[in-house]
């Protein structure tokens, strides 16, 4: 197991290699200059070959990979170009917000998608499906920032059960949870509609196998046969879903966070765009990377958990 | 008429008029018809035919799992150990599935659920039909992977399929079918999937659970080579209709309805030259284009005009139980 971990860890990092030196060649190749952006053209040709000569960006192209690299190496994502501060230090005191919508809303995605795609494959052709069917529909084709909209107006503006923006800290834990609610529910939609497909197909492959015949012949009562026999093995595609649609969701949470006005990498995000903040884009897609290759090592992992032919001992 | 010879024992499993339907674009069609048969307990009675005769949907039938809503039997009468089981509710069947009545199938590959262990697979058995749970019911379920000769039970019981050859498989699933100890199993071709040193010892071995527990057992296969070997009395099926009923010496020594003859003459025999194998010309209709009345008739060398009615059984061969549903069985019109 932990040498399947490590494994893992190893093959990942080709993949962390090639995506920084993507992000490395991509803030490179934006036209402009960053010192010239930073200063304004106002800048006197002296201080622009003083911040380029502190900002690494007068020595040789090769020289400044090699630099960036055993930086990242070493933690450290540099200095942002506007606040002046750490990167690293400013995405780790909002990542924990964004994590925590991605994590719920895939709860909330799974938790109802189940069920949903479960009941569509039991009762194929019947009501159930018809709702089934509609809902992933209508969770695939909303955009999150309408669907978002649309949900802030229904239950927060016309019925106010749910704060309109806003959001409070982890340390009041009902307000917290409260304001995330709308939020959460808002990417679990999305998520609904994938799970709800992925199972409800994957039901319906595995009630029509041999060992569902074999189950039913031990007498085993029909709703066990379903929920253990039929479930287990409709799981695996759901995994792979769950673990594709993480890069997905953490996409959407970001358009999700500015609709609720929460802290998150979202807001992070729009402002570095605004600001033309290159080191904090650069940072920003690097704890991207890290986050997708973290969340396919998960599903990896899932997969044993789930399938015990692909389980690694 | 049906049972000539009188019964001392009642019969482990009796089948009478078994007529059951599917549905196919929407039409219900029969696909077996009046199917009567018994098995006494400890025998094993062997039921022949090809593809898509009705072997298998028979069985199903015996043991309720018909495909819903497109498959259920119209009429007639299934017993087993003297209970009625046709009409009854799913939650009773359950109750009987596993218990009094098992099966085992033909594709130990894949009826095996490949994402639980062996040993809760056929705990599970246990669990719903005799109440055994944890210490319990694994000590019950190491004795069955013992009885059915799966080494190591121990180190394997908590293994998973895919972690066993088909065999050993098999074994498992016969591990699950005896749990309860039933009155009658249903093997539908358990060993055909399975080369041919580990047929005859999954067939050793369910002959020896028969001769302990006193099961009955039908036998479906077509293979017959293993019908000699294992069964006391052949039912052959042909189009959804028993064709044939005979001892098993007697079905050998005088096979009396044209199909039974022809599916003798079409097995290889290492005493005869490959050349004497003689084919039954074509293959059995589908369910849509099958004649009225004798269903073999439109491949049967010695068909005549009374052959567009359905014959009833006849007496066949040369004993008092064994009877052919042919038209050359009755006194005026035999060869």
């Amino acid at each position: 197991m932990l040498r399947f971990v490590a494994l893992r860890l190893v093959m990942a990092l080709p993949t962390l290699w090639a995506v920084l030196s993507l992000v490395f060649v991509l803030v490179r190749i934006v036209p402009g200059d960053p010192a010239l952006v930073i200063l304004g053209d106002q800048a006197t040709e002296q201080a622009l070959v003083a911040l380029r000569h502190r900002m690494g960006l007068d020595v040789p192209l090769w020289d400044q990979y090699l630099q960036f690299m055993a930086a990242v190496l070493q933690g450290d994502l540099g200095i942002s170009m506007v606040r002046n501060r750490p990167v690293w230090g400013e995405v780790a005191t909002v990542l924990p917000y964004t994590l925590e919508l991605t994590f719920v809303g895939i709860f909330l995605g799974v938790l109802m998608g189940l069920p949903l795609g479960v009941l569509a494959a039991q009762h194929r052709g019947g009501w159930i499906d018809a709702v089934a069917r509609w809902t992933s529909l209508l969770g695939l084709s909303f955009p999150a920032f309408i669907s978002g909209i649309l949900m802030l107006l229904l239950l927060a503006v016309e019925l106010p059960w749910f704060p309109v923006i806003g959001n409070a800290p982890f340390a009041n834990p009902p307000a917290h949870l409260r304001a995330l609610v709308l939020p959460a529910l808002n990417l679990g939609f999305i998520m609904v509609a994938y799970v709800a497909r992925v199972t409800r197909s994957g039901m319906l492959a595995s009630l029509s196998e041999d060992y569902i015949r074999t189950a039913r012949a031990k007498g085993v009562p029909a709703r066990l046969v379903v929920w253990r026999h039929a479930l287990r093995n409709a799981l695996i595609p759901v995994v792979t879903v769950v673990g594709l649609y993480f890069g997905i969701l953490i996409g959407n949470s970001v358009l999700t966070e500015i609709v609720f006005n929460r802290p998150g990498l979202g807001k992070l995000i729009v402002g570095a765009l605004n600001d033309r903040d290159y080191t904090m884009l650069q940072g920003l897609m690097v704890i991207y990377a890290l986050v997708v290759v973290g969340a396919n090592l998960a599903t990896d992992l899932a997969y044993g958990a789930v399938d015990p032919r692909i389980r690694v001992r | 008429m049906t049972n000539v010879v009188p019964l001392k024992t009642p019969p482990a499993l009796a089948v009478k008029d078994l007529t059951t339907g599917l549905k196919i674009r929407g039409i219900w069609h029969q696909a077996v018809r009046g199917v009567s048969f018994e098995v006494m307990p400890r025998e094993t009675v062997a039921l022949v035919g090809e593809s898509g005769c009705g072997k298998s949907l028979t069985a199903m039938s015996i043991m309720g799992l018909l495909p819903a809503k497109v498959g259920k039997v119209l009429s007639g009468s299934v017993t087993v150990d003297g209970r009625e089981v046709v009409g009854l509710p799913e939650r009773e069947f359950e109750g009987l599935r596993g218990n009094l009545v098992s099966m085992i199938f033909q594709e130990p590959m894949t009826s095996l659920n490949p994402v639980l262990p062996v040993g809760f697979q056929i705990a599970e058995t246990l669990r719903r039909h005799r109440g055994l749970d944890g210490a319990a019911a694994r000590a019950e379920v190491l004795r069955l992977m013992n009885r059915v000769q799966i080494p190591a039970s121990a180190r394997r019981i908590d293994d998973y399929p895919h972690q066993f050859s088909g065999g050993m498989r098999q074994r498992v699933m016969i591990a699950m079918a005896v749990a309860c100890r039933p009155k009658v199993l249903l093997a539908d071709e358990p060993t055909t999937a399975l080369d041919v040193t580990i047929q005859a010892q999954v067939l050793n071995l369910i002959a020896e659970l028969q001769a302990e527990d006193g099961m009955a057992v039908l036998f479906i296969t077509h293979n017959l080579g293993v019908v000699a070997s294992i069964a006391s009395r052949v039912v052959v099926m042909y189009g959804g209709d028993v064709v044939e009923t005979a001892p098993v010496d007697d079905f050998f020594q005088r096979p009396s309805h044209p199909y039974s003859a022809a599916l003798l003459k079409s097995v290889p025999r290492a005493d005869r030259r490959p050349d004497s194998l003689e084919p039954i010309p074509g293959q059995v209709p589908t369910l849509f284009q099958m004649p009225d009345g004798c269903r073999f008739q439109s491949r049967c060398a010695h068909v005549m005009e009374v052959c567009t009615r359905r014959p009833p059984l006849l007496p066949g061969g040369g004993r008092p139980d064994h009877q052919m549903r042919c038209w050359l069985g009755r006194p005026e019109g035999g060869l």
